[in-house]
C-alpha cells in the first residue's frame, strides 16, 4: 500500500507500483486536468508539479512520488486565478485546449524558479511541451505577461539595461 | 413542457426541454436569400428541412445549440455570436449546448472549413426571428405599434420608456407566430455588437483550470479501458493469437477479437485484439503480453522508397489531361532552356494532441457513445454497421476534441468501443496510444509534382506545364479507385491562377497502399507547394523580384474560370457568383503582406524572406517568412507575417489564432520526417520520429492581419497550412540560395 499526496490530500494506492502517476491521477483519482499525449514524456500534456517542479506524469511511477507533493492543474489554484492561469485569459492562448494543461504547469514552474525569464530562457523550457495548434506564440507572450505581474518589482540587470538603451 | 414551433404545421410541439421556454428552430425559416445572397450553399440535401434550436428560457438564460464540433476553431462561441447577436441577447446570459449527432441539424462534417459559411445566414435568420417574438411580445401587451418599441441587450423598449426584459416576455411570445424569413429585418453590418469582434472564447476558463472534457476525460458511465493491437498492414489481420500471458496481468479482465474489415477501408476499424482492463495501465501491460502472428496481405510489400520511384517516374510521363489552354507541349518541347522542375513530399499524419479515443455502451435497442468526432453522423453510420443496429439507434455525445485536423472525422474508434461493448455487456473506454495513432491512420498522401516552364524574352510565362500524382482519397471509399478525383484536384491544381497563353495539367495515377484520409487543407499542401516554389524559382530565372513576379505572373485583375479551359471545377461547392475566383483579391492579399513585412528591406547576410500565396476554402491568403541560415546549415524561422481575406468573418480573434495556428503547422510539412512505410509497416511511432513544430522550431511572432470587406464568408482553418512550406522554402533560398525541391528539408541545408 502507497500513500500519494495531490492537491493537499492524502490517497492510498493498492495497485502495481510502476502505474505511472498519470493513470493514478485520471484513473484512480478522476483528476483529468493531466492529460495523455505520448505516454514518453515527449509532449508535456501530462505536466504536474513534483514539489513545486514540473515533470512527465506519463513517465514517473507512483513508488518515485511516494512522500513528495503532487499538484496537478485542479490543484494550482483555487478557483484558476494564478497568475499564469489569468495570463492564458488574458492572451486568449488556448485553441483546443488539449495541451494546455501542461504548459500552464510548466510554465508555472518555469516562472516559480526564475521569475524574469529571457526569451530564450523560456523557448528553452518550454520546447517540451507540444502545442499541436501552434500556439506557440501566444504562450511565449502570455509567459511574458505572467511574469511580469509575478515579479512586481524589476530589478535592475546590465543585460535589461542594453535592451532599454 | 416547452414547446418548439413547428412552422410547417403552423404549431408547437412538446418537448423535453425547459418548462415553458420559447424554442425557435431554423427549419422554418428556410434558406431565403437576402444580406449575403447565395451563402448558403447546401450542405447536404436536408439542409433545408435542418433544426438549429434556440431557446430562450423563463428565467431569461439562452440555450444555443451548436451543431459543430469544437476542435480549436471556436465554433462554439462563433455561433453563440452569431445568434446572440442578431437577437439582442445579453452576453452573460448565454449557455451553448453541444448538440449530439443527429441528421436533423443538416449536416455536421466539420470539416472543409465550412461551419461559418453554411451557417452564418440561417443563424442569423433564427437569432433575428426571436428578436422579433420578443417586439411583437411586448407590443401586444402594451397594445402598441411593434415598431415602436426596440429589443436591445435582453430588453424591449417602448418609445414611451417603458421595458420589458426577454424574461417577462418569454410566456407571451409562446403565442406570436414566428415571423416567415421575408419579414425578418436582419441587422447591417455597422449595427452587429458581437460578429466580427474578438471576443474572448466561451470555453477558457474550463480549459485552464483542466475542467474542459475532452475524450478520454468522460467518466459517466465509469468504463473499462480497451488498448487495441491491430493489423500493422492496411488489410491485413490475425494468423494466431496466444492471449496468455495478457490474461495473467493483474487488472486485466478480458481480450476481445475484433474482426477484420471487408472491401474498402472506408472508417471501419482495421481489426484485430482488444485487452479490456479495470485501468489504462492494465490495459497497456496486457497489450504488451499478447503473441500475435499477422496475415499482412496485399500491401505487405509498401515501401516509401520504391513508391517515390514510382510517383517521380509517372509525373514524368505524359498524363491525363485536367485542364488546356493553348498548346504548351509543342512550345515547350521546342524550348531548350526550359525551367523544370520535380516536387516530393512524404505522406503526414494529423496527430491531433489528444490521440483518438470513445466510450461506448451497448445496450439491446441502442447504443451510447462519447466521441471527440468531427462528424457524429459518420459515427452514427459506421457503429450502427459495426454492431448490426439502425444508426437511428446510434447516440452520439460529441466531447471537445482535443484537435483534429480531419483524423477525427473518421470515426474508426467509436466503432471499436461500441463492438468491445457489445462483446463485454460493459462500458467500454478505447484509449488510442500515441503509437496507435501515428502508425494506424489515415494518411495525408505521399505526391510527386513536376512542373517544366518556358520563359519568353521578358521573363513572362509562354508555356506552363504541371503533372500531378498521389493516391486518392476515394480509394479509402472505394476498393482500388487509383485516380486523382477532382475535389482532390480542385485544391490548388486545377485553379493555378497563372495567366500565360499556353498551359496544360495533367494527372498521374497511384495505388492506396494505405488508409489515405484528409489532412488539415489536403492536396492543397503539395499543390500550393509546388506552384508556390516553381514561380519563385522562375522570379529567378527571370531576375526578378519573387513578390514582383509573383504579381506579374497571376496577371491583372479578373475572374478567373477555369471551367472554360477544358476543366472540371467544384470551387468547394461555393456558388461562382458569390465565390468567383477573383484574382483581385489574391493580388490584394500579396500587396497587403508585402507591405507588412516590408517587403524589399536589406537583410543582414545569411537571412531571407520568402512569399507564397493561395486562394483555398474560398480564402485568399499570402504569406511572408523571415529566415536565418547558419554557414552551418542551422535553419531559425525569425517570423511570419500574413493577410489574410477570407470574406466576412465571426470572431476576429479565432481568425488570427487559427491562422497563427494554421501556419505554424504548416511547419510540420518542412521539417517532420514524414510517414513513411517499409513491408507495408509505418517506421515512426510517436513524436521521438514523427517530428512536430515546437516552439524551439516556431517563429515567436507570426503578425496576422484580416483583410476586412462584406464578402461572403470562406473557411478560416485550413487556409494558413499550404502557403507555409513554400514561402519557408523561398525565404531559404533567399538566404542561402538552396532551393529545396523535397521535402522534409532533413539534412539538404547541411550538404
Ligand atoms: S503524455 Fe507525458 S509527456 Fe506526453
Ligand atoms: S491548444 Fe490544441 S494542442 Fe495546444
Amino acid at each position: 500500500m502507497l500513500t500519494l499526496t495531490v492537491n493537499g490530500k492524502n490517497y492510498e494506492f493498492s495497485g502495481d507500483p510502476t502505474t505511472p502517476v498519470l493513470w493514478f491521477l485520471r484513473d484512480e483519482l478522476d483528476l483529468t486536468g493531466p492529460k495523455f499525449g505520448c505516454g514518453m514524456a515527449q509532449c508535456g500534456a501530462c505536466t504536474v508539479h513534483i514539489d513545486g517542479v514540473a515533470q512527465r506524469s506519463c513517465v514517473l511511477p507512483v513508488s518515485a512520488a511516494v512522500g513528495r507533493k503532487i499538484t496537478t492543474i485542479e490543484g494550482l489554484s483555487e478557483d484558476g486565478d494564478h497568475p499564469v492561469q489569468k495570463a492564458w485569459l488574458d492572451n486568449k492562448v488556448p485553441q483546443c485546449g488539449f495541451c494546455q494543461c501542461g504548459q500552464i504547469m510548466q510554465a508555472a514552474s518555469l516562472l516559480a524558479s526564475n521569475p524574469t525569464p529571457t526569451d530564450e530562457e523560456i523557448v528553452a523550457t518550454m520546447s517540451g511541451n507540444i502545442c499541436r495548434c501552434g500556439t506557440y506564440p501566444r504562450i511565449h507572450k502570455a509567459i511574458k505577461a505572467a511574469s511580469k505581474s509575478i515579479a512586481g518589482v524589476e530589478y535592475y540587470t546590465p543585460e535589461k539595461e542594453g535592451e532599454n538603451a | 413542457m416547452s414547446q418548439y414551433f413547428d412552422m410547417q404545421r403552423r404549431k408547437f410541439l412538446k418537448s423535453s426541454a425547459a418548462l415553458g421556454s420559447l424554442v425557435v428552430g431554423t427549419c422554418f425559416l428556410g434558406a431565403a436569400p437576402r444580406a449575403l445572397a447565395g451563402v448558403l450553399t447546401p450542405p447536404s440535401d436536408t439542409a433545408k428541412t435542418a433544426n438549429l434550436f434556440v431557446a430562450l428560457r423563463p428565467d431569461g438564460i439562452v440555450e444555443i445549440t451548436c451543431h459543430r464540433s469544437e476542435m480549436g476553431q471556436q465554433i462554439r462561441t462563433a455561433v453563440a455570436q452569431i445568434v446572440a447577436d442578431e437577437m439582442e441577447a445579453a452576453w452573460d446570459k448565454i449557455v451553448v449546448i453541444q448538440a449530439k449527432g443527429d441528421p436533423k441539424y443538416g449536416d455536421q462534417n466539420t470539416d472543409g472549413s465550412r461551419s461559418i459559411r453554411f451557417n452564418l445566414q440561417r443563424l442569423r435568420e433564427m437569432g433575428a426571428s426571436v428578436r422579433y417574438m420578443m417586439q411583437h411580445a411586448a407590443a401586444k401587451r402594451w397594445g402598441v405599434e411593434p415598431s415602436s418599441c426596440s429589443a436591445v441587450q435582453h430588453l424591449v423598449t417602448h418609445t414611451s420608456g417603458k421595458t420589458f426584459t426577454y424574461a417577462e416576455l418569454v410566456s407571451d411570445a409562446l403565442s406570436i407566430t414566428p415571423p416567415e424569413a421575408d419579414a425578418l429585418t436582419l441587422k447591417t453590418r455597422e449595427e452587429w455588437r458581437y460578429i466580427n469582434t474578438g471576443m474572448a472564447h466561451i470555453d477558457l476558463q474550463d480549459i485552464v483550470t483542466g475542467k474542459a472534457t475532452f475524450a478520454a476525460d468522460v467518466r459517466a458511465p465509469k468504463a473499462l479501458v480497451a488498448i487495441i493491437e491491430r493489423p500493422p498492414v492496411v488489410g491485413g489481420k490475425v494468423k494466431s493469437v496466444d492471449d496468455t500471458a495478457t490474461r495473467a496481468v493483474k487488472g486485466v479482465i478480458d481480450v476481445v477479437s475484433i474482426p477484420a474489415p471487408t472491401g474498402a477501408p472506408q472508417f471501419q476499424p482495421k481489426g484485430g485484439v482488444a485487452v479490456v482492463a479495470e485501468n489504462t495501465w492494465a490495459a497497456m501491460q496486457g497489450r504488451r503480453a499478447l503473441k500475435i502472428e499477422w496475415d499482412d496481405g496485399p500491401n505487405g510489400d509498401y515501401n516509401s522508397e520504391s513508391f517515390k520511384a514510382q510517383l517521380l517516374e509517372t509525373v514524368n510521363a505524359p498524363q491525363e489531361m485536367v485542364r488546356e489552354k493553348g498548346d504548351a507541349a509543342s512550345v515547350l518541347a521546342n524550348d531548350t532552356d526550359k525551367l523544370v522542375a520535380d516536387y516530393y513530399m512524404p505522406h503526414l499524419t494529423q496527430a491531433p494532441m489528444e490521440p483518438p479515443c470513445a466510450t461506448a455502451m451497448y445496450y439491446e435497442d441502442r447504443v451510447d457513445v462519447w466521441a471527440s468526432t468531427q462528424n457524429p453522423q459518420a459515427d452514427m453510420e459506421t457503429v450502427g454497421k459495426m454492431v448490426g443496429m439502425e444508426k437511428e439507434k446510434i447516440n452520439v455525445h460529441v466531447t471537445m476534441l482535443g484537435g483534429a485536423f480531419g483524423r477525427k472525422s473518421k470515426p474508426d474508434f467509436s466503432a471499436e468501443a461500441a463492438y468491445v461493448s457489445m462483446k463485454t455487456g460493459k462500458p467500454i473506454r478505447v484509449q488510442w496510444t500515441r503509437e496507435d495513432d501515428i502508425q494506424h491512420g489515415y494518411y495525408h498522401a505521399v505526391s510527386a509534382q513536376h512542373i517544366e516552364a518556358s520563359l519568353n524574352d521578358q521573363g513572362g510565362i509562354e508555356a506552363y506545364l504541371h503533372r500531378t500524382a498521389f493516391a486518392p482519397i476515394a480509394s479509402t471509399f472505394a476498393e482500388g479507385a487509383n485516380a486523382p478525383f477532382s475535389f482532390e484536384l480542385d485544391l490548388g491544381f486545377t485553379d493555378n491562377p497563372i495567366l500565360t497563353p499556353n498551359l496544360k495539367l495533367e494527372r498521374g495515377e497511384a495505388p492506396a497502399k494505405a488508409r489515405i484520409g484528409w489532412m488539415r487543407s489536403v492536396t492543397n499542401i503539395f499543390h500550393a507547394f509546388a506552384v508556390q516554389s516553381f514561380i519563385a524559382e522562375a522570379a529567378h530565372k527571370a531576375g526578378k523580384d519573387q513578390k514582383d513576379y509573383l504579381l506579374e505572373v497571376i496577371g491583372p485583375d479578373r475572374v478567373l474560370d477555369v471551367t472554360t479551359q477544358n476543366a472540371k471545377y467544384n470551387n468547394y461547392w461555393g456558388n461562382k457568383s458569390v465565390y468567383p475566383l477573383d484574382i483581385a483579391r489574391l493580388r490584394g492579399a500579396i500587396e497587403k503582406v508585402a507591405d507588412m513585412s516590408g517587403w524589399g528591406r536589406e537583410l543582414p547576410k545569411g537571412r531571407g524572406l520568402g512569399i507564397a500565396a493561395h486562394r483555398s476554402f474560398l480564402t485568399y491568403i499570402a504569406t511572408v517568412v523571415e529566415v536565418e541560415v547558419s554557414d552551418s546549415g542551422e535553419l531559425d524561422i525569425i517570423k511570419s507575417w500574413v493577410s489574410v481575406d477570407a470574406g466576412t468573418v465571426v470572431n476576429t480573434d479565432s481568425v488570427i489564432n487559427q491562422t497563427q495556428g494554421g501556419s505554424i503547422y504548416g511547419i510540420t510539412t518542412a521539417i517532420s520526417g514524414g510517414i513513411t512505410f517499409d513491408e507495408g509497416r509505418v517506421q515512426q511511432s510517436n513524436f521521438h520520429d514523427f517530428r512536430v513544430p515546437r516552439m524551439s522550431d516556431s517563429p515567436l511572432d507570426v503578425e496576422v492581419e484580416i483583410i476586412q470587406n462584406g464578402e461572403a464568408p470562406a473557411g478560416v482553418g485550413e487556409p494558413a497550412t499550404p502557403v507555409y512550406a513554400p514561402a519557408l522554402c523561398n525565404a531559404i533560398f533567399a538566404a542561402c540560395g538552396k532551393r529545396i525541391r523535397t521535402l522534409p528539408i532533413g539534412d539538404q541545408l547541411k550538404a
